[in-house]
């Protein structure tokens, strides 16, 4: 805690005050889109799932709706970019869990990204001389070895903090494409043709899972971010999120409240490597070829970019940040090769003002908090202050 | 659990505070120890520890009575706190044992020595900011739940169960310590006095069987203390066993059984208040100090 955000010594009305304007205050500060997680989670709990299906529905529909003026054509096919987004986005919700809930800064997300890319490669395409294995069946496998790598990375990483443990990650991140590169195995910049995809053929005969058509990776990639999202809220209402917050805000305190941190912090990398494999998997379907080329450091930061823009430690964020950082250089090409020099702008903006990204919505830790929460009698807020600001009257409700 | 404590506790004015009496019953229903009431529930032997030249605890031997509010004093730098950091793990003691119920905890990481039942509160407060106050209540209390990642991640019965008890359990801490209306507020909002008690129901949500609070009443004016105090009695007459750490002497002898005074690291006095306020170690030790404080 800061000394300048600290806790005032004035007893009780006044202090109440005090902490009424720093609830509104903190409020006001966060975000580009102040008061949108509260307004949210105010909202009863059939009126949220009500607003969700419509955004489903909506998700579900945007490559046949083309939206003009969204549209990422005539420059980019609007399925494909759209495949491309989701992918992004899974992305964002893994690095999330390592980032954003246990506040561990990775670097080198990447490399478990190309583990689930060559994973499904190397088990599907027929430049592997390996056994192969149904297309579907890769992305449980690519999970379990993406999750092996981040257990192997973590136990001995883990006890390092901070800068140390990001220049670990880095030198991870670049050790997975080296060799990538230098294992003949894995056949470098030749790389493999014709990964494979889901079954199915359409009324032709012809494959409905065609990298030409981003449409049914889009949706399949949609159906997966929506499980991992319902996965990861039970996860984040439960003892792990909680012990993952806890680790994030003081890592001594959660350790001498009970909290096994070393452990949660393993699962934090475990849990997130494998979500990057996953979406590394469903890449290298999408665009049927994997070599050495794209799982450079450069794509591990823009991922982390995707996380920050989103609101670090919201999943939702993460999901809106991953799918800008892929929208915004396919929808404006002409910019598209400035895309890094863009979002470390976009960075450095988003530190320089504290905002925390477009969604900040903080995480809902308990699985039946709103049952607590609407025991209690009144909020003391309305109660003690006489509400004179817009902004006290902000922390009253909730 | 209480018998051996004659509870001389402003029960009335605890109750206009909204306290709850009965929070051991809610919070840990099914506690036991295989130690007696009164006899060592924790012993600390020749704990010595050093940073580079500096011995800030030199073979520090006491006992811990299970029921009793033990008083930790000294002056400024007399190595309370580390007294403290070396219990329950924090720094790894250059030599000599802690024993919790005739168990060594040397060496166990800090986690597992909180499950043994060790628990504190910090000098500097150190509450999870961005977390609710409920919540910070409910990590403490994660502390005994079972439920495995798995367990977590499809929703089993056992998260369910825990996740619903945990938020009545918490809920009752927060009302104990007099802030259950505050639950929902992030705790870094929170008034200064608020954060002092929340860190009090965080570490008893872990249920432990020893609280060590350091400096609890610090930045508090009188009436506060007095509240405090109250409180810090009735979690001893609840069954649990305290070590607290407090500046102020008159609020000490009021409040402790035993009084075990530090100065640069040595132990100088272990008695009764009423003796420890005649032992002329312990009045030239705090000599510097002024004269009220040892009145
Ligand atoms: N991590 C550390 N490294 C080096 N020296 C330390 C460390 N922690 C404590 N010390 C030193 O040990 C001595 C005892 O400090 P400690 O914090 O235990 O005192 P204290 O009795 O709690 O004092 P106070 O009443 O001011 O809280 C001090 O001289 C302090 O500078
Ligand atoms: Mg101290």
């Amino acid at each position: 805690m800061s000394t300048t955000e600290g806790p005032t010594l004035i007893p009780d009305s006044a202090a109440a005050q005090a902490m009424a304007d720093r609830e509104a205050k903190g409020r006001r500060r966060r975000g580009w889109f102040p008061g949108l997680g509260d307004k949210w989670n105010a909202l009863p709990r059939h009126i949220q799932w009500l607003w969700l299906m419509v955004v489903v529905v909506i998700a579900y529909l945007l490559p046949i709706l083309n939206p003009p003026f969204i549209t990422t054509e005539p420059g980019n096919n609007w399925q494909i970019a759209l495949a491309q987004m989701s992918v992004y986005a899974l992305v964002a919700v893994g690095l999330n869990v390592v980032v954003g809930y246990a506040g561990l800064l990775d670097l080198g997300y990447v490399a478990f990204f190309a583990v689930g890319s060559y994973t499904a490669a190397m088990f599907t395409s027929p430049d592997s001389p390996y056994l192969h294995i149904p297309y579907l069946w890769t992305l449980p496998l690519a999970m379990a070895i993406t999750m092996f790598f981040g257990v192997l990375l973590g136990v001995p990483t883990l006890r390092l903090r901070g800068d140390y443990l990001a220049i670990v990650t880095l030198g991870f991140g670049e050790i997975v494409r080296i060799l990538a590169t230098i294992i003949p195995a894995m056949k470098g910049q030749v790389g493999f043709q014709n990964v494979g995809h889901p079954p199915g053929t359409d009324a032709n005969g012809d494959p409905i899972f065609l990298n030409s058509n981003g449409t049914p990776w889009y949706w399949l990639t949609l159906t997966v971010i929506i499980i991992v999202l319902l996965l990861a809220g039970n996860l984040e209402r439960s003892r792990v999120g909680r012990a993952w917050i806890a680790i994030r805000e003081d890592e001594d305190a959660a350790e001498i409240m009970g909290v096994p941190t070393f452990k949660y912090k393993v699962w934090a990398f475990a849990i997130g490597a494998s979500v990057g494999g996953l979406s590394g998997a469903l890449f290298a379907g999408q665009v049927g070829f994997v070599n050495n080329q794209k799982f450079d450091i450069a794509t591990s930061i823009l991922f982390l970019a995707a996380v920050v823009l989103g609101g670090t430690g919201n999943k939702v964020g993460a999901i809106l940040g991953g799918s800008l950082v892929a929208y915004i250089p396919l929808r404006f090409t002409s910019i598209a090769e400035f895309k890094y020099l863009i979002f470390g702008v976009a960075l450095v903006l988003i530190m320089i003002f504290r905002s925390a990204g477009l969604l900040p919505a903080r995480q809902r830790l308990l699985a039946y908090g709103r049952l607590a929460y609407n025991k209690l009698k009144e909020p003391p807020m309305s109660r003690r202050v006489q509400v004179t600001t817009d902004g006290g009257k902000e922390a009253g409700d909730e | 659990m209480s018998e051996a404590v004659e509870p001389e506790i402003d029960v009335d004015a605890l109750k206009e505070q909204g306290v709850d009496l009965k929070v051991a019953e809610k919070v840990a229903p099914e506690r036991d120890s295989p130690v007696k009431v009164g006899e060592p529930l924790v012993q600390v032997e020749n704990l010595t520890m050093k940073f580079g030249g500096l011995t800030a605890l030199d073979k520090v031997t006491f006992d811990i009575n299970r029921g009793e509010i033990l008083g930790l004093i000294g002056p400024n730098g007399a190595g309370k706190t580390t007294c403290f950091n070396a219990m329950t793990g924090v720094y790894k003691p250059t030599s000599g044992t802690v024993k919790l119920e005739g168990k060594a905890l040397n060496g166990l990481p800090q986690h597992k020595i909180t499950r043994r039942g060790l628990a504190r509160t910090f000098q500097n407060i150190r509450l999870f900011g961005e977390m609710t106050a409920l919540e910070n209540v409910v990590v403490g209390l994660d502390a005994r739940h079972r439920t495995s990642v798995g367990g977590a991640l499809l929703r089993l019965p056992t998260h369910v169960r825990e996740e619903k008890s945990a938020i009545e359990r918490g809920m009752a801490l927060l009302e104990f310590v007099g802030i259950a209306d505050h639950a929902q507020f992030l705790s870094r909002h929170l008034p200064y006095g608020y954060q002092r008690r929340l860190e009090i129901a965080r570490a008893l949500a872990t249920d432990p069987k020893v609280l060590c609070l350091d400096e609890p009443a610090a930045g508090f004016n009188p009436a506060e203390k007095e509240e405090l105090m109250a409180l810090i009695r009735t979690i001893r007459d609840d069954g649990y066993t305290v070590l607290l750490i407090e500046h102020d002497m008159r609020l000490v002898m009021g409040v402790t059984d035993r009084i075990v005074v530090l100065e640069f690291g040595k132990k100088i006095a272990d008695a009764v208040p009423k003796e420890i306020r005649e032992n002329p170690k312990v009045i030239s030790a705090y000599l510097g100090e002024p004269e009220d404080e040892l009145a």
